[in-house]
């Protein structure tokens, strides 16, 4: 992927290079690559099916509520064969576009893109779909996420029961 | 309880217990038999108290919240007089359902699909042409939205009842009531819902959940992967002896009676109210400190040391459950078949809680529960993995739930909490199980 050594002219293109290379690393269960993805201090948040747009997990109950270090762990427990949710792995595809430059300033690049996301495990399919909001920014000549909100726009989490996946 | 224990001739065929051979019985075909869930629909779901909210959902007049109950789909609000009350959201006429949002505030709710409106305290408000109707066209009520049947609370815990000859929800509850003010005395200020549902589901039986929801011993080894974290997570802190084995140090399982049961003792992780763990810092240590001493100074140094160290899961039968662990989660789920159940998850939390233990709460919550949680979703997994079990149901028929069977007082690793609920599900169930349903 392309190293990016300013912010202001990240482009769409850049981005989509981004997000597509990320989907492929969680496609391909690469977590660690994948967390090494993240900026240090970076936080990863899925708020509940349906949830408005600006709720905050300080106040409000979320599905997944993870600081840099309990990003690590989660990443560590989905290595883990005691992760039983993911064991043996879900096979996953995550499909990402409409992706957009929201705006870009000193502390990052916010850019927005639609997924839908595919597991199957054990002849069960699920899909999740919705939006996700990341936070950019370079850290020593790469790009990294500074934040990564995954808003899922279905009703409920019904019939999927989990995102026991990086969705 | 051994007044619900039905036996001999009479005993219900699902559910086989043998106290002097110390072996406690489930049939397999309780989780997958269509005839059973109809049979569950009517002997348990009802005739028995279920839970449909928290006070603190309706803390201004006018406001409501449509939620599903037992099948049925509820309205449960606060009407313009300050009540609170419930009604089957189906409009009278010709049966769409009323309300749409899943909450807000009205003065009154309208069917758009012909019109017809009531106020928030359930009466019919459109004015008919004249001709259409009879002059006393709603002299019975008829066009009025139905209250439902019984709606009772205790403690800010808002029960409904679909039949009008059961006891009062006080007496329902019985001795799980000692155990709901545990939790309801955890402020002075009061406990509210916490913004923020999970509302999931489950490929599986719900009676699964139910056991599950109590069960101390699955947790090391379901929930290894949990208890790595949170060794790491507070500094190698945590004390692990506390969980299960060894002398379960006053950790034990009770039988509240009517089904109820609940399963109390030490654990590693923090507690809001209030067991301090290393993240918190020192600001924690005085916080915790704080809240502690407001315990004391309310209920007492035993109630309060209860409080403080103790966590509890408390199953309300049928299918009510208040996990108060490393945070507070109300929990409810129904069977949408008999494979398949919603699942509906809160957070319960002081009213007076500082915004810093709010976050921490909040935090604490999602490190274990619910579907993203780092133990949830293997319980999910675990259950799902049951259900498919089932399908060799006519070749491995029976559950096995009899551990600890032989200790005068179990401990919660055990599995009185599963008995205690199977046999009042047994006794409910007896009837049409010894007349030949799922036969």
């Amino acid at each position: 992927m392309s190293g990016v050594a300013t912010l202001t002219r990240l482009g769409r293109s850049e981005a989509e290079d981004f997000l597509f290379h990320e989907a492929a690393l969680l496609d391909e269960w690469r977590l660690d690559d994948w967390l090494a993805l993240f900026a240090e201090g970076a936080t990863y948040e899925v708020p509940p099916a349906n949830a408005d747009d600006g709720v905050r997990s300080a106040e409000s109950l979320f599905y997944i509520a993870d600081d840099y270090e309990r990003l690590g762990y989660r990443v560590a427990r989905l290595n883990d064969k005691g992760a039983h949710a993911e064991y043996p792995r879900s096979r996953c595809v995550r499909m990402i576009s409409n992706v957009r430059i929201l705006n870009q300033t000193a502390a990052g690049c916010e850019v927005s893109s639609v997924f839908i996301t595919f597991r199957s495990k054990a002849d069960v399919t699920d899909t999740y779909f919705g939006r996700h909001r990341h936070v950019l920014r370079p850290v020593g000549g790469a790009l990294k996420i500074a934040s990564k909100r995954t808003a899922l726009d279905m009703s409920s989490l019904r019939p999927q029961g989990r995102v026991s996946i990086i969705v | 309880m051994l007044d619900k224990l039905d036996s001999g001739e009479n005993a219900n065929p699902w559910v086989r217990e043998d106290i002097a051979g110390a072996r406690f019985k489930v049939s397999r075909k309780a989780f997958v038999d269509e005839a059973i869930l109809k049979l569950e629909r009517e002997q348990v779901f009802d005739r028995c108290w279920l839970y449909i909210g928290h006070e603190s959902e309706l803390p201004q007049i006018n406001d409501f919240v449509a939620r599903s109950v037992g099948g049925r789909d509820l309205i449960f609000n606060r009407d313009r007089s300050g009540q609170v009350r419930a009604f089957y959201n189906t409009c009278p006429h010709r049966g769409a359902q009323v309300v749409r949002e899943p909450r807000g505030n009205a003065m009154s709710f309208q069917c758009f699909y012909h019109g017809w409106a009531f106020n928030n305290n359930g009466a019919f408000a459109t004015r008919f042409k004249d001709g259409n109707y009879p002059p006393d066209f709603n002299s019975d009520g008829c066009a009025n939205l139905k209250p439902v049947t019984r709606l009772e609370s205790y403690r800010g815990l808002y029960f409904v009842c679909f039949l009008d000859t059961v006891e009062s929800l006080h007496d329902y509850l019985g001795n799980a009531c000692e155990y709901i003010d545990l939790v309801a005395d955890q402020s002075g200020a009061g406990m509210e819902i916490v913004a923020g549902e999970q509302a999931y589901s489950m490929r599986a039986n719900w009676k699964l959940l139910v056991e599950n929801s109590a069960d101390g011993y699955h947790a090391a080894t379901t929930h290894q992967t949990y208890f790595d974290y949170l060794m790491k997570a507070t500094g190698g802190t945590a004390d692990m002896s506390t969980m299960g084995g060894g002398d379960n140090r006053g950790n034990r399982g009770v039988d509240l009676g009517n089904g109820h049961a609940v399963v109390e003792g030490y654990a590693p992780w923090g507690r809001p109210v209030a067991n301090w763990i290393p993240p918190w810092g020192e600001a924690g240590k005085v916080e915790v400190a704080r809240i502690r001493a407001d315990l004391e100074s309310r209920l007492g140094f035993a109630t309060a040391d209860r409080i403080a160290r103790k966590s509890r899961n408390l199953i309300i039968f049928p299918n009510l459950v208040i996990n108060d662990v490393m945070a507070l989660t109300v929990r409810t789920f129904y069977p949408v078949a008999p494979d398949f159940m919603h699942v509906n998850a809160w957070a319960l939390a002081p009213k007076d809680e500082s915004e810093q233990m709010r976050k921490w709460r909040l935090f604490n919550y999602l490190e274990f529960l619910g579907p993203g949680g780092f133990a949830t979703p293997d319980d999910n997994e675990a259950l799902e993995l049951c259900q498919k079990g089932y399908r060799n149901l006519k070749e491995v028929g029976w559950n096995d739930i009899s551990k600890g069977m032989l200790r005068a007082e179990p401990f919660g690793d055990d599995e009185s909490q599963m008995r205690a609920f199977w046999r009042e599900w047994g006794h409910r169930t007896r009837e049409g199980a010894l007349q030949g349903v799922g036969a």
